[in-house]
């Protein structure tokens, strides 16, 4: 039996007049104090598990088959695998040191990684672990993209501030595009022609052309009555049909709303404080927001670019991703 | 007859070997550490690291130890993280290390150097060692980076057009506190300083800070304290009965800021006071650029990085020597130019700004080169705060809330 909680049943009403049944998914949070993940029902946002993982858990991603997630464990030096169904680590992996973020292939056969206090990316096959390659880059690699085609992988370097290109092929860094300072995250546009970084400090957002390594578009953000140190643009994501783009603004406490087509701005979402990394639901109408230090997640709806709760998760959130 | 066989077997076994390493060795082999030679055609940038082996007293708590590379440390590895960088874009730095003994003058050994042609130079020196660099002829077009000493005159009526400050100066770091103890309404302040230079150029950072936050010194008392008793089996029974004595009779008062630049008391204030209060200014809660419990904005990354290095904790002198390398790594990643002139002109354009783990973008302060930072406000275990605190406004940086803005700069640059 289930205790009666009052919240999660008044959760249960809220997603009877909101959310189809049908699409409910499994929402992972990753807790960078807790060594945590939790797992929330999209439909009922409970917290369904909480899974110990290892220390300082950050980077984490769903593989193409949605049946693992793979959590990058920092301070441990390794990946933990999560079954989906089960909800169990049954495996590590060895990701070299400190890995902070990852991405998966479209295939979902390799798993590249961002060593960050090391200076590398170590790209290991998923099945087997084995490490096929190990390619330097700049200082504190963070953001990972493998782009949509499989062709080359972005690495963002945090104290470096360039984007690095890397051919899938031969692991050899092609291009090294310098970026404002501190990049954080690189995000492929929905039709993975151009893809996004945001760099933390400079505060704005470079939009790189992949085929010339030229960055075509930067763009900051203005607030009114938010000081322009306090707006460190963070994670990227876009909207299904590619048109709308988000970007969580960190201290700034806020999502922004971009118009892709023209990098307009069209919107500034209040959320809780520090939001990090964020995803989107499976059908695309909800964004889900990690909130470092008021340790809950923002549900924003996607159509009215309302926040409509907050769910609280664990200490730290740091990223959050989604099965279908 | 059994030889052949066994070198077979030998070989075979090799090769073997070898297959197992090339698939399995490889790619972990194929990652070079930061590169230590210039590649052909790189821009190579020579930074030079000048320090002198000052006499210092022996910290009083045994948890700190006496460090004989405090500083270099933090440079060494700037040039490691800006190599990083350079592979990527066929730049290459080199720290020239000049460190003088206690004895010696430094001044020769720094125009040997600008005779070389560098003139990008990280100064770990005391104010007078310091001047006596940044005003010789064959510095003028030099840029040096002072990343030692606090002297608020550095950055007002002795400022120099060649020196930059990395380490935030005492007017900084009193107003740091100031504005934390605003917050707090903890504004009774009982002063207690030493007799040092150092002591006395705190003190007047005190007041200065008090007057211009609205807090009210009740009463300043200096202590001169030779600690014989530092590290002996009896010591805490003298402190114990000194500091008691020394903080009676004061007016109501809510903190002790300590000015005791030296370190040679101030740390036996604290739990020993006759009023149970807190103390800060140099011991207590001090106001610094770096802590070795500083975690928050990815500073664990660089504490991590440094401990792997240099085997210890890093300071705040290794962190300012770390940031001096990396504010050239940065301008010269950037703008592909490092004649000294160019640097110059680059670090003091609005294209510039470096990341110091604190969250924001580090510049220099145009009227007198002084970098504008936030600054951590650490207990002797854990970060506290960080000021600027909230509701502190300027019109441009709030970091300039802290130390000598541009309308009070008593700082005049001659050419």
């Amino acid at each position: 039996m289930k205790r009666f909680i009052p919240a999660a049943a008044f959760a249960a009403a809220f997603s009877l007049v909101d959310v189809d049944p049908a699409s409910a998914a499994t929402i992972f949070v990753s807790n960078e104090k807790d060594n945590t993940v939790t797992v929330i029902d999209s439909e009922t946002l409970e917290v369904v598990k909480t899974i110990e993982t290892g220390a300082r858990p950050r980077g984490r991603v769903l593989t193409p088959d949605f049946k693992e997630l793979l959590v990058c464990a920092g301070d441990d030096n390794r990946l933990d695998v999560v079954d989906t169904e089960t909800l169990e680590i049954v495996r590590t992996l060895e990701s070299g040191p400190d890995p902070e973020l990852l991405d998966v292939d479209p295939k979902g056969e390799r798993i590249y990684i961002a060593n960050e206090d090391e200076g590398y990316v170590t790209v290991i096959e998923r099945v087997s672990g084995k490490v096929l390659a190990e390619i330097p880059v700049g200082v504190e690699p963070e953001g990972m993209a493998v782009s949509p085609d499989n062709a080359f992988t972005v690495a963002t370097s945090e104290q470096t501030s360039m984007a690095h290109f890397i051919d899938n092929e031969t692991f050899k860094v092609t291009a090294n595009v310098l970026v404002d300072t501190r990049p954080r995250v690189a995000e492929f546009t929905r039709d993975g022609k151009l893809v996004w970084v945001s760099a933390e400090i400079g505060g704005t957002v470079a939009v790189i052309d992949p085929g010339t390594h030229k960055i075509i578009k930067k763009f900051g953000f203005e607030i009114p009555g938010v000081r322009r140190e306090l707006i460190q643009p963070m994670g990227i994501r876009f909207t299904l049909d590619g048109k709308t783009a988000f970007v969580a603004l960190s201290t700034a406490n806020r999502v922004a709303v971009v118009d892709v087509a023209t990098y307009a701005i069209k919107d500034y979402i209040l959320v809780g404080q520090r939001p990090w990394h964020m995803a989107l639901g499976p059908d695309g109408k909800k964004l889900y927001v990690a909130n470092g230090l008021t340790n809950d997640m923002t549900i924003v709806d996607v159509a009215t670019l309302k926040p409509e709760k907050s769910v609280p998760v664990g200490r730290l959130p740091w990223g959050v991703v989604i099965k279908p | 007859m059994h030889m052949p066989s066994k070198i077979t077997l030998g070989s075979a076994a090799a090769f073997l070997l070898f297959v197992g390493w090339a698939a399995a060795v490889q790619p972990a082999a194929a990652i070079p550490e930061a590169p230590t030679e210039a590649p052909p055609g790189a821009l190579v940038t020579k930074i030079v690291y000048i320090g002198k082996r000052y006499p210092e007293p022996l910290p009083l708590s045994l948890l700190d130890k006496p460090l004989t590379d405090e500083g270099v440390q933090g440079a060494r590895l700037a040039i490691k993280e800006n190599n990083m960088t350079g592979r990527l874009i066929e730049q290459h730095f080199e720290l020239v290390e000049v460190v003088a003994k206690a004895t010696e003058d430094i001044v020769p050994k720094v125009k040997a150097e600008l005779a070389s042609g560098n003139g990008l130079i990280v100064a770990d020196l005391e104010p007078s060692d310091l001047l006596a660099v940044v005003d010789l002829p064959e510095a003028k077009d030099a840029v040096i980076f002072n990343t030692r000493s606090s002297r608020d005159e550095l950055r007002q009526e002795e400022c120099r057009i060649n020196l930059f400050h990395i380490i935030p100066n005492w007017a900084m770091r009193a107003d740091a506190l100031a504005q934390y103890l605003s917050w707090k309404k903890w504004r009774r302040w009982f002063v207690i300083h030493g007799t040092t230079p150092g002591d006395v150029e705190y003190l007047a950072a005190i007041r200065r800070a008090a007057n211009k936050f609205g807090a009210k010194i009740v009463l300043e008392r200096s202590y001169e304290f030779d600690a014989g008793s530092r590290r002996t089996d009896s010591g805490h029974q003298q402190i114990q009965t000194q500091m008691p004595m020394l903080t009676q009779g004061a007016p109501e008062y809510d903190v002790i800021f300590v000015a005791d630049a030296g370190e040679a008391f101030g740390d036996y204030l604290m739990f020993r006071t006759y009023e149970p209060r807190p103390v800060v200014g140099s011991q207590g809660l001090q106001a610094v650029a770096w802590h070795r419990s500083f975690e928050q904005y990815a500073g664990t990354q660089l504490q991590n990085r440094f401990e792997k290095q240099a085997k210890r904790f890093m300071t705040e002198r290794d962190f300012t020597a770390w940031l001096a390398v990396r504010v050239v790594g940065e301008a010269v990643t950037r703008s592909g130019k490092n004649k000294p002139e160019e640097v110059n002109d680059f670090i003091l354009s609005p294209d510039f700004e470096v990341a110091g783990f604190k969250g924001v973008g580090l510049t220099f302060r145009k009227w007198d080169h002084q970098m504008r930072q936030p600054i951590l406000l650490s207990g002797p275990r854990t970060l506290v705060s960080i000021s600027p605190q909230d509701g502190f406004l300027h019109q441009k940086f709030l970091t300039d809330t802290l130390g000598f803005d541009e309308p009070e700069t008593k700082c005049r640059f001659k050419k």
